[in-house]
């Protein structure tokens, strides 16, 4: 063959055909504000701006004190910082006959929240886990009755629910919502686990029974470490529902065990003395901070969760 | 005396007492596995077995032995139930009808741990969480063997697996061949009595796949355990099998030595399903008599030396069958009972050797020849076989002639 760098020595000279050999090489160089960047980033803040304003409002207006509010500028920082609307919103608000604030309305919403996550999880991660597992008889049928259960509106059980529990006489009591929340965390939760259950290769199952694992011996030892990303999506799924419901708080409890989201709406909306804004404004983000917080935590998580439908052995 | 009968209401639950029953359950095994043997009664054998998911039959009366110690290898395209009968005779799926026995123990409804069988899957299944021992040990724990056995048998399996440095890994850091040896390391530190293997070599390369089927080879050699394997390839099945099943439609067309399958199939499909590249076919005429002819266009072919499995076959439509291997080419093939020249179309070098394609009776028709003989296309050779080597299927209904 030819001598290949004489040859292109020689091609270079040639004036078309060194700009060639000249050309484009390497990665393309990106205008950093080209015309498409700004149409994606000013959408991008002009978004961010609209969720994040309503917050910034609460913020700023939780700092100020009720003079300060009586202004009018509900955009303008706060000129004297002050705590005081979070403390009395956390201990000394009164709801009622009640003066201790949110924090009873908090340990309340814990005493809720926790149990039932606990519950449901437990309830729903086994039947998702024989469902999708052991195909025992009448599965499809008690499959298709939980998916229709999903279905139905909160609002036509409600009163068959009271009746029962004042039945079995957990009307009112904590343990009557956990057990309520725990029934209607069912369905969703259930389709979760088993949809997650069947991606996992039958043969891990097959393998297990092989092995002489039982039921629970596959479900602890192969199914529950396999499936953390699933849990911790069913935990925020729960911890989140659970604590911002309010329908089943105030139907299903008395006065002294509202569930905090209750007592902030009866501190917001008592109808007696002044309109206390900025203990509203304190007492709405004190409520708000538990799902809030677990979104932060998990947040990795959370996505990692939902991408996890199929895991590779 | 109140404790005395607690005590003696809890200690069928307890630990010791658990341990006790596997004992003696693997004892009594074990005195079963002997007198088996020593009676000749088959390994696993399976009596009528049909299997139906609705109104689709996966399996149909079937009846299948594996002796002691054999080989067996379930061979068919996908879909033929060699899987479903697999995971029938682990008691993976429960049976609609029919019996499976192992060592002569009817295990029809035991479940699968109790049947003393070991089986690696085709994704090895191993368990992601637990490192390589801790699966090894995973049924042996399920079972309360105890501790210092789990370690002596774990040691023992690593050795002739040769996988001893991977035991502390997790399987995410294993290849697929070391996954697919802890795989079968897991069947066999249960010291099981028949193993049971589902298409264990199908994720893996070419290379590392014929090189774990001679190590799967060489472990049934030294172990002599009973073994049946699931595979849709038929080198692995040619090569690893005592006997091979060859199944088709949940039925079992024919069962037999390597050899017996490939020279001497029973019906059409086996002889196309078996060999590659596959069987040529001839659709033509049999004409019964003292000395035989089939007849196809202008082809005779002298069947004299054919061995007929039914020589009361009234002759009529037939189908020959003739391997690619067996054709002879040139001068050797002038010499055989038949031959015919035909017209080179299609040569396909292959490495080892070379496919030819031509046409013999308006059919596409294959031999092989040497790499290195040179055929061109368009070139005109004479090929001829020996008619006794041929197959000849009835071609109504496909049995063999």
């Amino acid at each position: 063959m030819a001598d290949l760098p004489a040859l292109e020595a020689a091609a270079s000279r040639i004036p078309a055909v060194s700009r060639q050999l000249a050309g484009p090489r390497g990665p393309k160089p990106r205008p950093a504000l080209s015309r498409r960047n700004a149409i994606l980033y000013g959408t991008l803040i002009v978004l961010a701006v609209y969720y994040l304003l309503p917050l910034y409002v609460m913020v700023v207006t939780s700092l100020k004190g009720m003079p300060e509010i009586r202004l009018g500028n509900i955009f303008s920082p706060p000129v004297n910082i002050t705590f005081e609307p979070w403390v009395k919103a956390w201990a000394t608000a009164c709801t009622g006959l009640n003066c201790d604030g949110l924090s009873r309305g908090f340990w309340n919403s814990v005493r809720i929240t926790v149990p039932s996550v606990v519950l449901s999880i437990a309830i729903a991660s086994v039947n998702g886990y024989a469902l999708a597992n052991w195909r025992f008889k009448g599965a499809n049928l008690f499959f298709t009755i939980l998916i229709v259960g999903s279905f139905i509106p909160y609002q036509v059980m409600i009163y068959p629910l009271v009746i029962i529990l004042r039945d079995i006489g957990l009307y009112g009591s904590l343990p009557g919502l956990v057990i309520v929340h725990s029934i209607f965390g069912m369905p969703i939760l259930t389709l979760l686990f088993r949809n997650y259950f069947t991606s996992i290769p039958e043969e891990l199952f097959r393998a297990g029974r092989v092995d002489g694992a039982g039921f629970w011996g596959i479900y602890f030892k192969i199914m529950m470490p396999m499936s953390l990303p699933i849990f911790v999506v069913a935990m925020i799924i729960q911890i989140t529902g659970i604590w911002n419901d309010f329908l089943f708080g105030v139907i299903y409890t008395k006065p002294e065990s509202y569930p905090m989201t209750v007592q902030l709406n009866n501190i917001v909306n008592s109808s007696q003395g002044v309109k206390e804004y900025n203990v509203n404004m304190a007492a709405t983000i004190l409520t708000g901070l538990v799902p809030l917080f677990v979104y932060f935590a998990s947040g990795k998580l959370f996505v990692r969760g939902i991408a996890a439908g199929a895991v590779k052995g | 005396m109140a404790g005395s009968i607690v005590d003696k209401l809890i200690y069928p639950f307890s630990r010791s007492a658990r341990a006790e029953r596997t004992a003696r359950h693997t004892a009594e095994r074990a005195k079963l596995r002997e007198t088996a043997r020593s009676a000749g009664i088959p390994s696993v054998s399976v009596r009528d077995l049909s299997l139906s998911f609705g109104t689709v039959a996966a399996l149909e009366h079937l009846d299948l032995d594996v002796m002691d110690g054999e080989f067996l290898v379930l061979l068919g395209p996908s879909g033929c139930g060699k899987s479903t009968l697999l995971n029938c005779i682990a008691g993976l799926i429960d049976v609609t009808d029919g019996q499976i026995f192992i060592n002569g123990w009817n295990v029809t409804w035991e479940e699968p741990k109790d049947r003393h069988i070991g089986m690696v899957f085709q994704s090895y299944a191993l368990y992601p969480q637990m490192s390589v021992r801790r699966n090894l040990s995973f049924g042996l724990r399920s079972a309360r063997v105890p501790d210092d056995e789990i370690k002596r048998r774990i040691a023992r399996t690593a050795e002739i697996l040769q996988i001893e440095p991977l035991l502390d890994r997790k399987p995410s850091q294993l290849s697929g061949g070391q996954r697919q040896r802890v795989a079968i390391g897991r069947a066999l530190v249960r010291d099981v009595d028949v193993f049971l293997f589902d298409e264990p070599l199908s994720n893996l390369d070419a290379k590392l796949r014929s090189e774990l089927r001679v190590e799967i080879k060489r472990l049934h050699q030294k172990l002599a355990n009973t073994m049946v394997y699931v595979t849709h390839d038929q080198i692995e099945a040619m090569t690893l099998a005592d006997r091979i099943a060859v199944m088709k439609s949940g039925r079992i067309q024919q069962l037999g030595a390597p050899h017996e399958i490939y020279g001497h199939p029973v019906n059409r499909f086996v002889a196309g399903f078996i060999g590659s590249p596959p069987m040529n076919f001839l659709s033509g005429q049999l004409e019964p008599g003292p000395s035989p002819v089939f007849r196809a266009e202008q082809l005779h072919v002298p069947l004299d030396r054919y061995k007929f499995d039914d020589r009361g076959a009234a002759g009529g439509r037939c189908v020959l069958g003739i391997r690619p291997e067996n054709v002879a080419v040139g001068a050797e093939g002038t010499a055989r009972p038949f031959s015919h020249e035909v017209e080179i179309e299609i040569v396909e070098p292959m490495g080892a050797n070379t496919l030819v394609w031509t046409k013999l009776a308006g059919t596409n028709f294959a031999f092989l020849v040497d790499s290195e003989s040179g055929m061109k296309v368009g070139e005109r050779v004479t090929i001829g076989f020996d008619p006794h080597r041929a197959s000849l299927f009835d071609d109504a209904t496909g049995v063999r002639l």
